[in-house]
């Protein structure tokens, strides 16, 4: 599949901002971080900040984003839609949130249940994201068991490494959230490599005798309709080589977790400012990690298209 | 609605017959030339004469070599929107641009809804629907529905563009919902397949596979002419007579 990059920062960017939502919504929201004006400005700001961002970007994947307020309309059947009626909803806990703990300086009563809420709207936004790629049946690296708890998985991992860069950098660092962001990133990486030991070793059931009808012996394409590519090579008939492949999934894993962790496990014994500047440092290139997974999960993903084409 | 409807029965599709069709490409250049004016109009072409042709179409024909134990033939393999029963790209839609008629179980798009996602042509593992980078929205096989039930044409001309066109009728259009119809009866006979039928999409159009290798006709790699015994008789006269 083709990696447009709006849609590439797109998901990674509504990931980590939806993971620093929840946990700000959570942690807030029961009194565990302190009702901080600058603290809940910053981060409030960051994680609403990711998810404009990535959702803006994401209509510039559209034909016609003008037209983008349609995609409300079928949440009966489309994840999509779906997405889009999460997001939205979300950002109504999400927003009396920020103002009651930016403006007003409460986090607690009302807020604390808008905190809540808005936790759970994120969740549910990351799992209409992962479901809108697992529900996908002609893509069977996506069509995996792998693929919501992926999104899931990434989403709090960046959300936690970015919750604790916000706290070390005001001083409010805990070894309890840089423990938990340490494990998520190991989670992470763990799922990764799963994730791709999987999808090396997948059996497709459709090949080009199932794809054309022709039963038995062996398909191959003499020849093309078209000269040129056309949208369906363009969007869907993307290939990678594989030692790109191999070479790009070794950049994954060191920006996205083997750094972070190193960084992490460093702010461990360093004192303030050090341990910000390490914990900043750690978020900032586990996100262009993160954008490179997620360019190589476009990269990677083969659409049945591509047998009628002989790839 | 991109909920799939409740269907009355009504199944409109193609029947495609893989062993009579000789790749002219008369379908492809037919359905371009109906529908670039047709429902979903227009059918944009990009740098049609420059050096990097791209354009939307709903019919394209490929060619395979297909090798068994039996030997290899070529086969000329037409790809279109097979109107699933149960198509992935109507569901996935965010706006309800996308929708399959209860009616007859034609899948159409609706452009004045389409945003351009192209989520739908991800869904389709057939490769049937093709973005019109011009005008922003996707595009796709309407099975000429501005033909089948256009009362100014005369009633053996209200078939899709491309089985009109066809001069090897390998193309056959008709009600797959019902078991009587011709077109039921040739996949029954022929026994037509479904593509890809482990995704589950339930296709309505059928393709049929070329017929199987026949040992009548003279093989092209038959044995050299042996030498005629000689025989007695008048026959043997002549080869004698002939033989000096």
């Amino acid at each position: 599949m083709h990696p447009a990059f709006s849609v590439v920062f797109f998901t990674t960017a509504t990931g980590a901002g939806y993971g620093l939502l929840a946990l700000l919504g959570v942690l807030g929201g029961f009194q565990i971080i302190p009702p901080d004006f600058w603290l809940g400005f910053i981060g409030m700001g960051l994680a609403l900040g990711l998810i404009v961002a990535g959702l803006l970007s994401s209509t510039g994947h559209l034909g016609r984003p003008e037209r983008a307020w349609r995609a409300f309309s079928q949440w009966r059947s489309s994840w999509l839609s779906r997405e889009g009626v999460a997001s939205v909803i979300t950002f109504i806990p999400a927003g009396l949130f920020g103002i009651g703990w930016v403006f007003l300086g409460k986090t607690d009563g009302w807020a604390g249940i808008a905190g809540s809420l808005a936790a759970i709207g994120a969740i549910i936004t990351v799992c209409t994201t992962g479901m809108i790629y697992a529900s996908l049946k002609p893509i069977a690296q996506w069509h995996s068991r792998f693929t919501l708890p992926g999104y899931l998985i990434f989403s709090a991992m960046t959300g936690s490494v970015l919750l604790n860069a916000l706290l070390q950098g005001f001083a409010l660092g805990s070894k309890i959230l840089l423990v938990a962001s340490a494990l998520l990133t190991l989670l992470g990486w763990g799922w990764k490599l799963a994730t791709w030991r999987y999808n090396d070793r997948l059996e497709i059931s459709t090949n080009a005798n199932t794809a054309t009808g022709l039963a038995g012996g062996t398909v191959r394409s003499l020849e093309w309709p078209h000269t040129e590519e056309n949208y369906l090579l363009k969007e869907m008939g993307f290939r990678i080589a594989r030692k790109h492949s191999a070479r790009l999934r070794q950049i994954t894993q060191v920006l996205a977790f083997v750094l972070p962790l190193g960084l992490l496990a460093i702010v461990f014994a360093l004192p303030w400012p050090l341990a910000a500047l390490l914990s900043v440092l750690a978020a900032a290139i586990q996100f262009a990690g993160m954008l490179v997974e997620r360019w190589l999960f476009f990269a990677e993903a083969k659409h049945t298209v591509t047998l009628y084409y002989g790839r | 609605m991109t909920c799939l409807p409740s269907q009355s029965g009504k199944k409109l599709g193609l029947v495609i017959d893989l062993d009579t069709c000789v790749g002219c490409q008369a379908c492809v250049t037919a359905c371009k030339e109906w529908n670039t004016g047709g429902h979903m109009a227009p059918l944009t072409d990009i740098d049609p004469y420059g050096g990097h042709v791209d354009g939307v179409w709903f019919n394209r024909v490929h060619a395979y070599e297909h090798t068994t134990e039996m030997g290899g033939r070529t086969v000329n393999f037409p790809r279109s929107c097979l109107h699933c029963e149960t198509p992935a790209c109507v569901t996935v839609c965010p706006t309800g641009a996308s929708y399959k008629r209860a009616s007859d179980g034609i899948v159409l798009i609706d452009e004045d809804k389409c945003i351009g996602c192209k989520l739908c042509s991800w869904a389709c593992p057939y490769g049937a629907r093709e973005f019109d980078t011009d005008v922003g929205v996707m595009k796709k096989c309407t099975l000429c529905v501005d033909r089948i039930y256009n009362d100014n044409l005369a009633e053996e001309d209200r078939v899709p563009a491309c089985v009109a066109a066809c001069p090897t009728s390998a193309r056959h259009f008709g009600d797959l919902g019902d078991p009587l119809s011709a077109v039921s009866q040739l996949v029954a006979e022929r026994g037509g397949v479904d593509l890809m039928p482990e995704l589950g999409y339930r296709p309505t159009n059928k393709y049929l596979p070329p017929r199987a290798h026949t040992t009548r006709a003279a093989s092209v790699a038959a044995p050299a002419l042996e030498p005629v015994r000689a025989e007695g008789g008048f026959l043997g006269w002549v080869d004698r007579m002939l033989s000096n």
